[in-house]
């Protein structure tokens, strides 16, 4: 196993840094971040004057360094909007965003998997045939779109729920379905094939030879089986929820790192947009790792290859 | 069994019989997946209603007139025939941008697949047929590219570089050929073993016939699955960017742009977010229909 977990870390970590390179040298090459920075009125002097002050006059390779180097001591430099530190500013944030990510997944979760295990109990049914139907529309509703539905109907219709902000829980309920909806086909997808296959194996038929309750030999020694693959693929929807969470955050006015990306962006605010495009990338690769490592644990093929 | 019929089959040589006989059976199969005909059927109106746009739009549409702003479509009681759909918030005909709007969604849909499918399948097919370090190289940038997030990156370089039709799609097609690669390098792996590739090998075809003539035939059924699966994720996320006004610009009639000009008047004229709304759910849900049925019937075994 340590071999294993050595390697897998060290993969991580090489993922991270390209990634940081890359992401990088995307903001830097697709525009002139001085410009951006001094605003459209700006005179070619405020923008040498931006891009000396910003030291954006200097080679690539050496920004790039010296903002790696910084980022790895925890600073990620100062907002040029908020003229605050961009760590302060994103650890404001950063709780919401994620709360709003947990309660996405975990509807994505509570909605995917029981309906994956009823649709594996009777193959073709009704069941199985009305949980793909849901399957194939969900995945077919933009999820913006679907959050302003939410609005109008359960917002504004039925005022069960605030529209925009995020003072309590309240206000994160339909974000979170709007946000975790979109992830609930590929969990109940994942969560049927894994059932099928685990309720066809020769220890679900010993299990129901020794006349096991029906409901036993599913949950105990069916789903516990069939579960694993899922909730690999669960840690990674959940990185992929982070970053959709630009899209439903701007639509309810959410103050947490996805609004606050959108907003940075449209005001040229690179090092706060840089350090969320940072910050997201690393939870994402802790978070295939922590799944790759879990696989490897609770399955020793893996670690083989 | 009509006799005849029986008789002209046992005739015909074994290899064509067999053929047509699969064309048929495939065919059947087809026209009996409910999901494929739906689908297909949809898709097919959708891309007729794009090609023909100038001349079945009812208006220009661009065309404003304040004096007929958030005209309520047909089935309010204040609907107007001279405006099926209603109009926006600048007078202008709903119908008409609708219409002209499947051609934004599907130009970006098939540019973008067209970008991503070269780029992805390349890798793909170089990681799984070459193996050792050529996959090692490709798999690390497939998880590197996994890594970023598309949305923000997006968002972040058509922001930098300034929005327009063109921009996104290249951005979206540089950023979408996961998929491709991934699938790709798998089933590649699969066909790289089989005998008729060796048999190549040992005739002494080059490694560039092989991959064009041997092992490209045999993994199309696949990229064409992933072709619909990435024209439906593009479109959605034209959809996205142009709703958070870093897509296509105005005047376009891109129908994420039309939900994100409607959100104003959403709470009073909620069919100026439902039509266009509904509009990009059913072209993606058709899209995804297709690539089901073909999944479903070129490989019926990987049905999930």
């Amino acid at each position: 196993m340590f071999p294993y977990m050595l390697r897998r870390i060290g993969l991580a970590v090489a993922v991270a840094f390209t990634v940081s390179i890359v992401s990088f040298m995307l903001l830097r090459l697709s525009g002139d971040p001085a410009a951006a920075l001094a605003g459209e009125s700006a005179s070619a002097q405020d923008i040498e004057f931006v891009r000396k002050k910003y030291g954006l006059d200097r080679p690539l390779v050496v920004q790039y360094l010296e903002w790696a180097s910084r980022a790895l001591r925890g600073d990620l430099g100062e907002s040029a909007f908020f003229k605050k530190e961009v760590r302060e500013i994103l650890a404001d944030r950063v709780w919401v965003t994620l709360t709003l990510g947990g309660m996405a997944l975990c509807f994505a979760v509570v909605v995917g998997i029981p309906l994956g295990v009823a649709a594996a109990i009777r193959p073709n049914s009704w069941v199985d045939r009305a949980a793909l139907t849901i399957a194939v529309f969900g995945q077919a509703m933009p999820s913006f779109w679907f959050g302003l539905v939410l609005i109008i109907i359960f917002g504004v219709a039925l005022r069960w729920f605030p529209i925009s902000g995020s003072d309590t829980l309240a206000h994160l309920v339909m974000p979170a379905v709007a946000l975790g909806y979109y992830a609930t086909p590929a969990i109940m997808r994942l969560t049927r094939a894994g059932m099928l296959d685990v309720l066809a194996s020769d220890y679900i038929r010993t299990a129901r030879a020794k006349g096991l309750r029906p409901h036993s030999v599913i949950f105990k020694h069916g789903l516990r089986n069939a579960i694993i693959p899922v909730v690999s693929l669960a840690s990674v929807q959940f990185g992929f929820m982070l970053g959709g969470s630009v899209v439903i955050e701007t639509v309810f006015a959410i103050h947490g790192v996805g609004f606050l990306a959108w907003e940075s962006i449209r005001r040229s605010d690179l090092p706060v947009v840089q350090a969320i495009v940072l910050m997201l990338s690393i939870i994402y690769v802790l978070l295939t790792l922590l799944s790759d490592l879990l696989n490897g644990f609770l399955d020793p093929r893996i670690r083989v290859h | 069994m009509d006799h005849t019929q029986h008789a002209s089959m046992i005739d015909a040589a074994p290899w064509q019989d067999d053929q047509s006989w699969n064309r048929g059976l495939a065919a059947r199969r087809m026209l009996r997946h409910g999901g494929f005909v739906f689908g297909g059927c949809v898709l097919l109106a959708i891309v007729g209603i794009a090609l023909l746009a100038p001349w079945i739009a009812p208006h220009d549409p661009y065309a404003q007139d304040l004096d007929k702003r958030l005209i309520p479509p047909l089935w309010h009681l204040q609907g107007d025939w001279k405006h099926p759909l209603g109009t926006d918030g600048l007078g202008r005909d709903y119908l008409s941008r609708l219409i002209y709007g499947a051609r934004i969604s599907l130009l970006i849909g098939v540019s973008t697949v067209l970008i991503s499918s070269i780029i992805g399948s390349f890798l793909g097919i170089l990681a799984g047929y070459f193996g050792g370090r050529v996959d090692l190289a490709v798999s690390f940038i497939i998880m590197v590219r996994l890594a970023m997030p598309v949305i923000l990156v997006a968002l972040a370089v058509v922001a930098l570089v300034g929005g327009s039709l063109q921009v996104v799609i290249l951005v979206l097609g540089f950023l979408l050929w996961d998929r491709f690669a991934v699938v790709m390098r798998a089933s590649t792996q699969l066909v790289r073993s089989a005998d008729y590739i060796k048999a190549a090998q040992a005739a002494g075809a080059s490694t560039v016939r092989i991959l064009i003539t041997e092992l490209l035939p045999n993994v199309l059924g696949q990229l064409v699955v992933v072709v619909t699966l990435e024209m439906a994720r593009a479109i959605l996320l034209e959809a996205a960017l142009s709703f958070l006004g870093l897509g296509v610009q105005p005047p376009l009639p891109s129908w994420g742009l039309m939900v994100s000009e409607g959100k104003e008047f959403m709470l009073f004229s909620p069919w100026v977010i439902t039509i266009p709304g509904a509009a990009l759910f059913l072209l993606v849900l058709a899209i995804n229909l297709v690539g089901d049925g073909i999944r479903d019937i070129t490989a019926p075994e990987t049905r999930t």
